[in-house]
């Protein structure tokens, strides 16, 4: 295997007054995509934020591509080729589908070819392409900011639980596009609780728990084995 | 890989209520006018006091502009902001004073000419000590609300006392050029000239304003930041920077502010733009934070208003435009048109 292309060691990362991070070890491998797993409230969305910058890790270091990032501000590490979906989907909501893609492509106008397959994997963003991004309905703001991700390409994907709240046909177009991008040979690092999702995508998985990484090794591995998986994440995640 | 047949949104119905929705602030300028014309009886009277309004109201949003966008982006609270209306309006007038050859004269390219040169000698004061004030005053009190309001309203008592040191304690009287005097008589109502030259001028400066806003990538990072500031940062674009951008463009419309309002009331001191910035907080305010649209209509309301009450009932003209913000803050808490903000 090469070097991997984002490693966290021992990453402490406060929020307020409260230590939420609590010593993060993860090795996110270049190509294929790695899952990040945990019950609720157990850092996962921290930790993306800690590695794009809207947190500053308080202590331990951050090495993407081999380049220390851990004091960097978010604009360059964005810069560097992470692409990031906030949990929230951070819709801009009074700009026009077209103008937060056109906002995503920071590094230049948005290529015709790419657009193409952007708009085969999410249709309804042509038909809305003029449309307020506010109008949209949950799951093709969802599609949106899956969108502004792939409007150009990065190194580094982080994805924060893309499939959150949405209706089951949403779910597969969503995976549909997800493995579409691993297939082009991107490295994802995903937090996903719906299980299903997370088995067809992973390659790798790292569990964490309160505020630390628990467990590594591969999805398939952890997929087969239902008693870690009720160890780990407290719940047999088959029901999903 | 499609969307599922049920999930496509009602998006017509909705933007059909929405549009409604967002309308109905533009909708309030043309109620007052006409709210005035039934209570004012004298056409031309009514017709003087809204070209006035109006003056004043685009005045205002000059003013205004720059401080709704700085707040939006940044959630920065400058009360300084009134001092770059005054220092805009001494450098201006005393660039004036000093092409007393062209403004005396009775040319229009010459007036114009100096009037222009007036306005960018402000604006470049006005700019720059607007990039200094960011950087000394501001930037150490970022997301401190309460250090904000102490260190900005010393920012402007020191700046205000630095214009009475240069240019003396007293206030400046001073006319208009030859040609911007006088009036113009229509339907028998007599229109300041300067009045309708400040109209078209903020008009066309609000449309300009506009277009760099809707079709520029800078326009769409401003608007994005003020919604998002997060996520225009994960994508790459150093917000900060474009803060300062702002905070430095809006200082430099605050100077064209000062200069045009004193070119109207025709004389100026230190402190008026601390006077002006009661009238510029209730138009942010009720305008909707970050808003520059809602900014533009806030204005037109609160110059309007204010002349109006001033000709029917003087006492009240302030207590008009805090009644007009009380009213609006009932109807819409966030402003008339509320920049919808992530969080
Ligand atoms: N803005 C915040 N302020 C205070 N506590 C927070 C904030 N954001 C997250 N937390 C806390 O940090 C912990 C981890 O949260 P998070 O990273 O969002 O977990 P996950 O994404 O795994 O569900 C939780 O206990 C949560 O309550
Ligand atoms: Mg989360």
């Amino acid at each position: 295997m090469s070097d991997p292309i984002l490693e966290l060691s021992g990453v402490h990362t406060d929020i307020a007054q409260y230590h939420i991070l609590q010593g993060v070890d993860l090795v996110v491998p270049r190509g294929g995509v790695t899952m990040l797993l945990g019950r609720n409230g157990v850092g996962k969305t921290t930790t993306l934020r800690t590695i794009i910058g809207h947190w500053q890790a308080k202590s331990g270091s951050l090495r993407f591509n081999g380049t220390h990032i851990t004091a960097m501000p978010t604009p360059a590490r964005a810069r560097l080729g992470i692409g990031f979906v906030p949990e929230d989907m951070g819709i801009f909501s009074d700009l026009t589908v077209e103008e937060n893609m056109v906002l995503a492509a920071a590094s230049g106008p948005l290529e015709q070819a790419r657009l193409e397959w952007i708009f085969s994997a999410f249709p309804p963003l042509r038909t809305f392409w003029k449309s307020e991004a506010g109008n949209l309905s949950g799951g093709q703001k969802q599609m949106l900011s899956i969108a502004r991700v792939m409007a150009e390409e990065r190194q580094l994907y982080l994805i924060d639980e893309p499939t959150k709240g949405l209706a089951p046909a949403i779910v597969s177009t969503m995976a549909g596009a997800l493995r579409d991008l691993k297939t082009r040979g991107a490295s994802i690092l995903l937090v996903e609780q719906n299980f299903a999702v997370a088995k067809a995508l992973g390659d790798t998985a790292a569990v964490m728990d309160d505020g630390r990484i628990v467990w590594a090794g591969t999805m398939a591995e952890l997929a087969g084995d239902a008693a870690l998986q009720e160890r780990l994440m407290g719940l047999s995640m088959e029901a999903h | 890989m499609t969307a599922a047949p049920g999930h496509a949104p009602k998006i017509s119905a909705l933007s059909m209520t929405q549009s409604i929705g967002k309308m109905m602030p533009l909708l309030l300028v043309p109620i007052l006018v006409v709210l005035g014309f039934l209570s004012i009886g004298s056409t031309s009277s009514w017709l003087t006091l809204t070209v006035s309004g109006l003056a004043m109201g685009m005045m205002i949003f000059i003013m205004a502009s720059g401080l709704t966008l700085v707040f939006g982006l940044m959630d920065v609270i400058n009360f300084g902001h009134g001092a770059f209306i005054s220092v805009g309006a001494y450098v201006g007038i005393s660039a004036l004073l000093a092409l007393e050859g062209w403004t005396g004269a009775p040319s229009l390219v010459l007036n114009v000419a100096a009037v222009l040169a007036a306005v960018v000698a402000a604006m470049c004061v006005t700019g720059l000590l607007g990039w200094g004030f960011e950087r000394v005053i501001v930037r150490p009190v970022y997301g401190a609300h309460l250090k904000q309001i102490l260190v900005t309203v010393g920012g402007l008592i020191v700046i205000e006392q630095l214009i009475q040191v240069v240019w003396g304690p007293d206030e400046i009287f001073l006319t208009r050029p030859e040609m911007l005097k006088g009036a113009v008589t229509f339907a028998g109502a007599a229109i300041e000239k300067y009045r309708l030259l400040a109209v078209v001028f903020g008009l066309a400066l609000f449309v300009a304003m506009r277009l760099v806003l809707k079709r520029t990538k800078i326009g769409l990072i401003v608007r994005a930041g003020v919604q998002n500031g997060e996520m225009v940062e994960a994508l790459g674009y150093r917000l900060k920077l474009v803060f300062i951008g702002v905070f430095v463009a809006g200082s430099a419309l605050a100077g064209l502010g000062g200069v045009m309002w004193g070119l109207y009331q025709e004389v100026i001191t230190a402190g008026m733009g601390e006077e002006m910035m009661i009238l510029v907080f209730i138009v942010v305010i009720i305008g909707g934070l970050g808003s520059v649209e809602g900014a533009f209509i806030g204005a037109l309301l609160v110059g309007l208003l204010q002349n109006y009450v001033a000709f029917l009932e003087p006492k009240l003209a302030l207590i008009s435009n805090i009644a007009l913000m009380t009213a609006i803050l009932m109807w819409r808490p966030q402003g008339m048109m509320p920049v919808v903000k992530a969080k």
